[in-house]
């Protein structure tokens, strides 16, 4: 996925926290390493610090001593955002109201004195890519939500920065043009290749587009990978909740099988513990019929959704268990059912601390 | 037809209400150009009056218009930048300064210029200037620009208009004249316009702090409704508002478009 010649800066994050004036702290100190030309996403519900570690990387925020920010080995630390050469989209995109949108996307070149003909053509060329030809003689107010996006886009790469930083640029949108805009996203940071750092709430987002994930959560890392280690191996049981649907299940294992209330539950790596606590997603489990499967227990609740649907089955733990299973399935609430989970698809979580 | 009679009522009311501001205006306007004011307008129409105001006030007219637009551009140079300031710091500091610049509206004018001349009145070519007029309107008038150029900044989210163009490389002062300007620009109309018309007609702190030679045209008015014929004293009144509003309108025109751009 990640793009072997990419341009842009490396970006190193050394011991960098964060406490405001107030005294509130907003991110615990932290060092983060991303390749350049990585797409790297922070994600995490809000107020976890994804947002004041854009702003440190951005120069928006000076780190806590002695945090440092590197770009491809440089110090930045004390290098104001003008300075930095990195491009930036906002979640209210900060256009400019009192400019059209043609001097939106050529601000930053004006800024460095670029003539008026090669600027015209650079504006060109952004236009094409954005997606938003017709547009550029428009005030800013006369644009859509989506078209506003683009052009935040597009003024932000406008000067081919060595990064590009976006702080939730997708999430004043609504849902359906949220996806497409998305799937556009993805592939115009594929083309440029350049440094991405890119902060979200969403899940789905973050998947899609990074390279690399951090998931944060109160203003510490709780986990960095790529979306699927992320999804398949969690290392805590935030990250297994926050990523996806996740069952968490407590129970004691004997002889290589989790002793649960609805049976016996192999599991891989581990023959015997007092307790345990492990993740099952949804979709690995399938329905099987209750008289030859390990575990069972009763349908209590069906929620269909279109492309599957969600049952509820209680019994099986002490909590009620989520699975997807396809929408073709017919199942009433009420009816007993076995659950078959493959013994790697129980994934073993380390103990809350 | 109901509904036609209570638009014809509000209509008369709103007419008669109207009439009671403008029409004592009006009688004073014409005054000053009745021959006499105690025969009627049938004693007949001069503009003697009005030369004679010409001849004793020029200057004082003269000043108030070199003070208001002297007032104007300190209040901008001083009061943009200190909004914007006020604005993106935030805190407790912040507010406690607002307040103080804020504090002339609350202080009878007649205190500041009490205080002024404590503090000043011995510094006596200072003291003896038009400059130091000036410095009591600047006091007094600078809260409305500060004011209304923050209610602006808070509207517009001003400090994330900073942050964006300071990441595509604008230094302080280019942000300021590229965005922070042109963003606050409504506010920094409305607060001009009522900067200039606060100091024309200022006569609280002015009548405290001027000297014969430094007379501002509200103060001449005093003046003359004092020691001239109630005439000559209608006869100002009209060339100040023969100034004053053509200036209003037009300022108020300018405020328009630019406000709903």
């Amino acid at each position: 996925m990640s793009n072997a010649v990419g341009h842009g800066a490396s970006v190193r994050i050394d011991s960098c926290g964060k406490t405001f004036a107030d005294g509130t702290r907003a991110l615990e100190r932290a060092s983060l390493d991303i390749a350049r030309g990585e797409t790297m996403v922070l994600l995490g519900p809000s107020g976890c610090g994804k947002t004041t570690m854009l702003r440190i990387i951005a120069g928006l925020e000076v780190p806590d001593a002695p945090g440092l920010v590197l770009f491809d080995g440089e110090d930045m630390t004390s290098v104001p955002i003008e300075r930095r050469n990195v491009g930036m989209v906002f979640q209210s995109y900060a256009l400019f109201p009192n400019m059209s949108v043609a001097d939106n996307i050529g601000y930053g070149l004006k800024i460095r004195g670029v003539p008026g003909a090669e600027r015209a053509k650079r504006i060109a060329e952004l236009v094409e890519l954005t997606n938003i030809s017709g547009l550029e003689k428009r005030r800013i107010d006369q644009l859509s939500g989506g078209q506003r996006q683009r052009v935040a886009l597009a003024r932000a790469v406008a000067i081919r920065p060595k990064i590009l930083l976006l702080d939730e640029p997708l999430t004043a949108l609504d849902a359906a043009l949220r996806e497409r805009l998305r799937g556009e996203l993805n592939r115009l940071l594929r083309a440029l290749g350049i440094t991405t750092i890119y902060v979200t709430h969403d899940q789905a987002e973050a998947m899609e587009l990074g390279d690399r994930i951090v998931v944060m959560s109160k203003g510490r890392i709780a986990q960095i990978g790529a979306p699927r280690d992320i999804y398949f191996a969690p290392t805590s049981r935030f990250v297994a909740e926050f990523i996806g649907a996740a069952n968490i299940v407590e129970a004691p294992i004997a002889d290589g099988h989790m002793v649960l209330p609805g049976g016996r539950q192999p599991v891989d790596g581990i023959t015997d513990a007092s307790q345990v606590i492990a993740m099952i997603r949804p979709e690995t489990i399938a329905v099987v019929d209750a008289a030859s499967a390990g575990v069972a227990g009763v349908v209590v609740q069906v929620s269909f959704v279109g492309d599957r649907q969600r049952l509820t089955v209680s019994g099986v733990s002490d909590k009620p268990i989520m699975v997807d299973a396809p929408n073709t399935l017919s199942v009433r609430i009420g009816e007993r059912v076995g659950l078959s989970i493959a013994p790697k698809a129980v994934r073993l979580l380390p103990a809350d601390n | 037809m109901r509904d036609r009679l209570i638009f014809a009522g509000q209509l008369a009311f709103t007419l008669v209400v109207a009439a009671f501001l403008v029409v004592p205006a009006g009688l004073s306007m014409a005054a000053g150009v009745t021959v006499s004011y105690f025969r009627g307008i049938q004693s007949g129409l001069t503009l003697n009056w009005v030369a004679q105001v010409w001849e004793l006030y020029a200057g004082t007219i003269l000043l108030s218009f070199v003070i208001a637009f002297a007032t104007l551009v300190v209040t901008l140079a001083a009061g943009v930048p200190a909004a914007y300031a006020l604005h993106v710091r935030g805190g407790r500091l912040s507010r406690a300064i607002e307040e103080i610049i804020t504090l002339p509206l609350a202080v009878p004018g007649l205190a500041i210029a009490l205080a002024l001349l404590l503090t000043y009145g011995g510094f006596g070519d200072f003291r003896r200037s038009w400059l130091f007029i000036l410095t009591g309107h600047v006091i007094f008038t600078m809260p409305f620009m500060v004011r209304s150029v923050m209610a602006v900044f808070a509207t517009v989210d001003i400090r994330t208009l900073d942050e964006g163009a300071a990441s595509l490389g604008a230094s302080a002062p280019r942000r300021f004249r590229d965005v922070i300007v042109p963003n606050a620009m409504p506010g920094i109309l409305a607060g001009s316009l009522m900067v200039v018309t606060l100091s024309l007609g200022e006569f609280n702190l002015t009548w405290m702090l001027h000297t014969p030679l430094t007379k501002t045209l509200p103060i001449g008015l005093a003046d003359s409704y004092a020691s001239m014929r109630l005439e000559v004293a209608s006869a100002y009144t009209l060339i100040f508002f023969v100034m004053i509003i053509p200036l209003l309108v037009a300022m108020q025109m300018l405020a328009d478009g630019k406000g709903s751009r």
